[in-house]
């Protein structure tokens, strides 16, 4: 089962993997334009890129989960292609994703059956990451995430793979246990083998990779060398023109808002969220800056009422509200605009009906619709929000960004005071994004308040006039735009100045 | 370190609360049995052999009902044409078996457990293959599998050879082991090789993550088409069994094990929703369910109030379960 | 899906109800070049006849199907509001015709309780009501009733009786009923939250919407739908027996499918479960004609049910 850690056939050749021109489209939406990436044996590669830049798309591909609609695959300089994770399995190709791939109603044991992954080999790379002595009857819906990340990659290890890719796994894993995985990748380098690396966090990829590979908007735009400074050419790379929006727009700093305190945040605690207070006022866009998994989730989900606070207030014109269902907060003037577009939204049906959703939303509004009425109120959200499209076609044919406009659209027909954008652009083209983030800062203009998260930090600056930065769960630092470069943070968003700390 | 040791518990404590965590529902389940079997005696002292073997003669084709339906649950789906395979094979059985002795009537079995596992498989293949939901499918072959047991046999009839009901409704070893009871260890005999091999952690994989079971290397449709297959063996088992215990062909035995198939599973604590569960509750919730229309008329009550009782107790044991998933999101 | 896939999809999706009639039509000239003249004003009256308590049996089974759910227990529903209704008539034709939908009702709130509030599987939750309501009605006429009830005269003109000697009467029942579906579907709140609730539940309460009341209402209206279509069967069959509207259980699943209303939910029309009710019925009635056995006829019913469904989903994908 196990390939020969030191294939010099490979290495002479240079290159490992090569794949060049990789495209992939899911229906209008293209997820991979033209992706190259060439790994050579022996070396940990980065793959860097903005969300929806076709990292996971491309990792797919690889691994044969996926099938490309263009492009080419070459392995040990021969061309491949894998119709199934086994096929890419078998040769030398594996993946360990973000969200642990084991089966959770199996135990450790039989996910290893199921598999065909060796047992003992398994345990040694268990003990390697510091899991000796490992119960394999558990079952993996018993165990924490953290541990099952390194079951999963204990599995990935075990079966020796030529090249390892490691997709967001350090996003679920403390400190450290991250430099475990680490030493794991090292040692794979030092064998002659590959790794791939995916990761948000640009230090971790200095600190361990030999090379990136920058992907923006399904296209391959660079190939960097983190170690040497490369950083800054990263970062560039990844943020595209927006980097120069974001310089054009600081040209006009945006003014800290005076108006009344729209909802008011006090000792929040819900899952990861730790004790968040702060104050949203009318007529401004407050930022918050967070990696994944801050707390930022928790956050929206307890003002937007999706889930329940275990403690703490939410203040909504000075008084405590408690929502038990988002109803309760959309009465009280509060709505969200989720990250994924097709979570708020009704595929099957049309643009007019997803808009007008809101407004049968009561027992009192279940009666005749008015027809003309309500055409008159989506028409003027379309228009407002440039919505590219026939009014009457399903949602599901649109565009990811037209999804979006849909999804706010809804709440400009509905009406709301406060707008809670949870990462409103993830996955949408530039263009859009523009408009998004300018309606936002229009709609704050006009009174709103508006809370907005986005896992792009370069892009704080272009909507917003005041930021607030969650680490760890707690508010950890708050700054008026004008300082929120990049730069400023990133250092913020990760807990600095321990970049180790928890 | 902390993370790992937090990680892996390994005192005996642990264990035990992680054992009644999993077998838990199945514990429930025979001391709820056990329960029912106590009430039985207290109201019926007499409650021999006799009536122990008629017990295990009624469970013995819902068990098989219940363990067809459970597979297919396991990889995520559901066969609503349980019923009409059972009474297919039955009355294929019987056609077959008419007036011939006990080997060729062996024989005949074999041959239907054969054919009747390859309609379960065209079910599963049918569902994989056209992608329209099970529920409509099975639906819709439940019409297939029962017209055609009505173009077997137009009527129930008598004539299953005695010496092949004898195999289900004497008591060999001992007055208290009937073979109806022997019997039902056709269920481990399969369904232990099975659920050790990859193939069979495939079908729990299917029905627990798809996306982690693509992933994971696991063919889907195949895995997907082997649950309804074994499905449709153990529905042929069921129809035989009915054939040994009734010693008729009935094209239309099939509706009622449908409806209490599913009952069984549901108390026998298989997830509906796939990737939970095993075979060892589903069975004891068979007997439950037999045991107590039995229990009615010791007590001198209408056992027309069997049927009640039993949606009662499926719907509050629904209700239940679902209370769990409420409770939990909130 | 290809551009061209795409297009067809919603030409069919637009003109599925033109589709359902021509086959419906053709159904029909398939009968009458069977047997030339078979298809005149009385054979198209008993068809509606039939039709009736099937298409409105089909229409709680449409409203539930949108949402997403399946109610496995219409025909048990309708069985025993038929049954209730003839044995509690002698006391009153009204009283009976009110316990017999009270049936539908109180057994559609059950429903909906369980599948709104404790989140129950739809099919689960129907299925063991679906036990609960025959094992009672069991044991209701075990218990209180000496005979097999009759029929009120009522309740036969309304199942079988006619208007200008074609015109069933039940047919003016069932129109009232299709038009104000077919239009409260499409034009009130209500109808728009069943559509939402079947396309996306999640995204239905982040817009506000407390699913449950919507689903509790909707099982309700079901449950009462069957009980209406249980008496105006027994009108139409003049019996009341305790298997009495059985075999309609897989027929209304089937008129639904027909229809075009996706089973996963989120889409679908009244008018398509009309169509596919009498196309149900049409057919029978071709396979009557043809001699077919009882046996062949489910054996057709089935393998028609898995093309059109297999047909659907090729054709409407889901991607």
């Amino acid at each position: 089962m196990a390939a020969a850690p030191n294939d010099d056939s490979l290495t002479d050749s240079g290159s490992l993997l090569e794949a060049s021109g990789l495209a992939k489209h899911f229906g209008p939406v293209v997820a991979l334009r033209s992706a190259d990436l060439r790994v050579r044996g022996g070396e940990i590669h980065a793959l860097m890129g903005a969300n929806g830049a076709g990292k996971s798309t491309l990792v797919k591909i690889l691994t044969g989960a996926l099938t490309a609609d263009g492009g080419t695959i070459r392995l040990g300089g021969r061309a491949r292609t894998f119709r199934s994770t086994s096929e890419a399995r078998k040769a030398g190709l594996i993946c360990v994703y973000q969200d642990p791939s084991l089966l959770p109603d199996l135990t450790v044991l039989q996910n290893l059956i199921l598999t065909a992954t060796p047992i003992s080999s398994f345990r040694r790379y268990l003990a390697d990451l510091g899991l000796g002595g490992f119960d394999l009857s558990t079952m993996p819906r018993e165990l924490a995430r953290p541990t099952l990340s390194l079951l999963d990659l204990a599995r990935a290890l075990a079966i020796e793979p030529q090249l390892l890719l490691l997709d967001e796994i350090t996003a679920s894993l403390p400190a450290d246990l991250t430099s475990r995985v680490f030493s794991v990748a090292r040692q794979l380098r030092a064998e002659g083998r590959s790794v791939i690396f995916i990761s948000h966090r640009l230090a971790e990829v200095s600190a361990l990779c030999d090379r990136a590979t920058v992907l923006r908007d399904g296209k391959t735009v660079g190939v960097v060398e983190p170690a040497q400074g490369g950083e800054e050419r990263i970062v560039k790379l990844m943020l595209g023109p927006v980097a120069e929006e974001v310089a054009a727009e600081a040209a006009s700093p945006s003014t800290p808002a005076t108006g009344a305190v729209a909802v008011e945040v006090r000792d929040l605690k819900a899952g990861t969220l730790n004790g968040v207070s702060f104050t949203l006022r009318f007529g401004e866009v407050l930022g918050v800056a967070a990696l994944e998994g801050q707390g930022e989730k928790e956050l929206f989900d307890c003002m937007a009422g999706v889930r329940r606070p275990e403690s703490g207030q939410i203040l909504v014109g000075g008084k405590a509200r408690s929502f038990g269902h988002p109803a309760d907060a959309i009465r009280a003037g509060l709505v969200l605009i989720p990250a994924d577009r097709l979570q708020a939204l009704l595929r099957q049906r049309s643009v007019r009906e997803n808009i007008a959703l809101p407004f049968v939303n009561r027992i009192a509004r279940w009666g005749p619709i008015n027809p003309r009425r309500e055409k008159r109120r989506v028409a003027t959200a379309v228009k407002r929000l440039q919505i590219d499209t026939r009014v009457t076609s399903e949602v599901r044919r649109l565009s990811g960004g037209n999804q979006q406009k849909v999804g706010i659209a809804r709440w400009l027909a509905g009406g709301f005071k406060t707008l809670l954008c949870f990462d409103p652009t993830r996955g949408i083209d530039i263009g859009t994004k523009r408009q998004i983030y300018g309606l936002v800062k229009e709609l704050a203009a006009n009174g709103s308040a508006v809370l907005l998260f986005t896992s792009e930090l370069p892009e704080i600056q272009l909507a917003c006039n005041r930021v607030i930065v969650l680490f760890g769960g707690e508010l950890v630092d708050e700054m008026p735009a004008s300082d929120a470069d990049e730069r400023a943070l990133l250092r913020a968003a990760h807990g600095l100045p321990s970049e180790e700390g928890e | 370190m902390a993370t790992a040791a937090a990680a892996a518990p390994r005192t005996s404590g642990i264990r035990f609360g992680r054992a009644a965590r999993r077998y838990g529902w199945t514990i429930a389940v025979y001391a709820l049995f056990a329960v029912l079997m106590v009430v039985t005696l207290i109201i019926k002292p007499d409650y021999g052999a006799f009536e122990w073997n008629t017990l295990t003669l009624a469970a013995l084709p819902l068990a098989f009902a219940a363990t067809a339906q459970t597979i297919v649950v396991l990889s995520g789906g559901i066969d609503l044409s349980v019923g009409p395979l059972m009474a297919l094979a039955n009355v294929l059985a019987l056609r077959a078996m008419l007036g011939h002795d006990l080997g060729y009537s062996l024989i005949v079995a074999l041959i239907v457990l054969l054919e009747v596992t390859l309609a379960g498989a065209l079910n599963g293949a049918i569902i994989v293959l056209t992608r329209v939901p099970d529920i409509v499918i099975t639906l819709a072959t439940s019409f297939i599998w029962a017209g055609l047991a009505l173009l077997v046999l137009a009527k129930p009839t008598p004539g299953v050879p005695f010496d092949f009901q004898n195999l289900a409704q004497g008591s060999t070893l001992s007055a208290w082991i009937p073979n109806a009871l022997l019997l039902l260890l056709v269920i481990p005999l399969v369904w232990i090789p099975l659920r050790r091999s990859r193939a069979g952690l495939a079908i729990y994989a299917v029905g627990s993550d798809r996306n982690a079971a693509f992933r994971s290397g696991v063919n889907l449709g195949l895995s997907r088409v082997l649950a309804y297959a074994v499905g449709g063996f153990f529905a042929a088992c069921g129809g035989l069994a009915l054939s040994m215990t009734t010693g008729v062909g009935s094209p239309l035995a099939g509706t009622y094990y449908t409806l209490s198939g599913v009952s069984a599973i549901v108390l026998g604590g298989v997830s509906l929703a796939g990737g939970r569960g095993g075979m060892l509750g589903p069975v004891a919730a068979a007997y439950i369910l037999s045991l107590i229309p039995a229990v009615l008329i010791y007590l001198g009550i209408d056992p027309n109030y069997g049927q009640m009782i039993q949606g009662v107790l499926i719907v509050i044991v629904v209700m239940i379960g679902g209370l769990g998933v409420v409770l939990r999101r909130a | 899906m290809s551009s061209r896939a795409a297009a067809t999809a919603r030409i069919v999706q637009q003109n599925s109800i033109i589709v359902l009639i021509a086959l419906l039509v053709a159904l029909a000239g398939l009968i009458e070049v069977i047997r030339p003249g078979a298809v005149n004003a009385n054979w198209v009256s008993n068809i509606l006849e039939f039709a009736a308590p099937l298409g409105i049996l089909a229409a709680g089974q449409t409203l539930v199907v949108i949402t997403g759910g399946i109610d496995l227990s219409v025909a048990n529903v309708a069985t025993a509001a038929a049954y209730i209704m003839a044995s509690q008539a002698p006391f009153g034709v009204t009283r009976g015709i009110v316990a017999g939908l009270l049936v539908g009702v109180v057994v559609g709130l059950v429903n909906g309780v369980g599948v709104a509030v404790f989140r129950v599987q739809p099919l689960i939750m129907t299925l063991a009501m679906g036990l609960v309501v025959t094992g009672t009605l069991n044991v209701y006429s075990q218990a209180a009733v000496r005979s097999v009830p009759g029929v009120p005269a009522v309740i036969h003109t309304l199942g079988s009786g006619t208007v200008l000697e074609y015109v069933p009467v039940s047919l003016f029942l069932w129109a009232v009923l299709a038009a104000v579906l077919i239009i409260g579907l499409r034009g009130t709140g209500f109808g728009r939250l069943l559509y939402a609730l079947g396309d996306n539940q999640e995204a239905t309460r982040l817009a506000g919407v407390r699913g449950w009341q919507v689903l509790l209402t909707n099982y309700m209206a079901c449950g009462l739908l069957s009980a209406v279509a249980g008496i105006v069967l027994a009108g139409t069959v003049n019996a009341a027996d305790l298997s009495l509207a059985n075999i309609l259980l897989l027929p209304s699943v089937a008129a639904v499918v027909i229809g075009g209303t996706s089973i996963f939910g989120g889409s679908g029309s009244y008018s398509g479960t009309a169509v596919g009710a009498l196309i149900l019925t049409v057919l029978n009635s071709v396979l009557t004609l043809l001699d077919v056995p009882d046996a062949v006829k489910q054996v057709l019913y089935g393998a028609i049910i898995v093309l059109l469904a297999a047909a659907y989903t090729r054709v409407l994908g889901r991607d």
